[in-house]
């Protein structure tokens, strides 16, 4: 290979990888495995069950708005073979333990302070939450927090999810 | 220009361009959101701000402020 020809092959190789990013999960792929982000918090079991997984942080207001609603829905549907899974994305630790402390939400939370899930998920928004059937596959996506459409339309997918044969 | 060189140097030119462009993602957006980032967050600023509109944009509305433009009110 000439000299011209390498430089212009790194230098498309670097244009490529440049404008390349990480691929968004999406509806019908499996959901990546939690274990594997270091994340900060105990994970709870997800094994064989529906899961929501959604991402927030501290500065976000819609988030704020969501927990009230997200933990009465745990509080609801607790025992049914659903868990919800908050998963902070800020990076220090002060604001997220002041928010728990202040909101007690009723479903666990952990911390992604690397954002290492977060950019492999490609989140569109904040909040987004995730909704995972009872093999890891992904089902839903719901971008934002509009308030009871929010939670009506989860609660009926979790609902349909869970009378889903295992 | 020899075929070769245009390229190059066109690859070289997106190269740079693109190394200088970054998406600040939804989760990044921690600084953003910071009440300090808030253009209105002092009032005492607010007001002066909109009386210099004022005075110099009179014609156009000065920010909702009413007046001939003299900056005297």
């Amino acid at each position: 290979m000439s000299s011209p020809t390498k430089i212009i092959t790194g230098l498309a190789c670097a244009l490529a990888l440049a404008a390349s990013a990480p691929a968004e999960v999406k509806v019908g792929q499996p959901f990546p495995q939690l274990a594997g982000f270091a994340l900060e918090g105990a994970l709870p079991s997800l094994e064989g069950q529906v899961v929501l997984v959604d991402f927030w942080a501290t500065w976000c207001a819609p988030c704020k708005a969501s927990f009230p609603a997200y933990s009465e829905l745990a509080r609801e549907l607790a025992g049914r073979g659903f868990v919800l899974l908050a998963v902070s994305v800020d990076k220090t630790r002060g604001p997220y333990d002041e928010f728990l402390k202040r909101f007690a939400p009723a479903f666990p939370t952990v911390r992604d302070g690397a954002q290492k899930l977060v950019a492999e998920v490609q989140v569109p928004a904040m909040p987004t939450s995730y909704l995972i059937d009872r093999h890891g596959v992904l089902r839903s996506v719901h971008s934002g927090f509009h308030g009871a459409d929010t939670v009506r339309s989860l609660r009926e997918e979790i609902i349909r999810l869970l009378e889903e044969k295992p | 220009m020899k075929s070769p060189r245009l390229l190059l140097l066109v690859l070289a030119g997106l190269t740079t361009l693109l190394a200088g462009c970054t998406t600040v993602h939804p989760w990044e957006r921690a600084a953003l959101a910071d009440y300090a980032m808030r253009p209105d967050r002092d009032p005492v600023h607010n007001t002066m701000m909109e009386h210099i509109y004022f005075s110099r944009e009179a014609s156009s509305g000065g920010r909702g402020v009413g007046g001939s433009g003299c900056g005297c009110n």
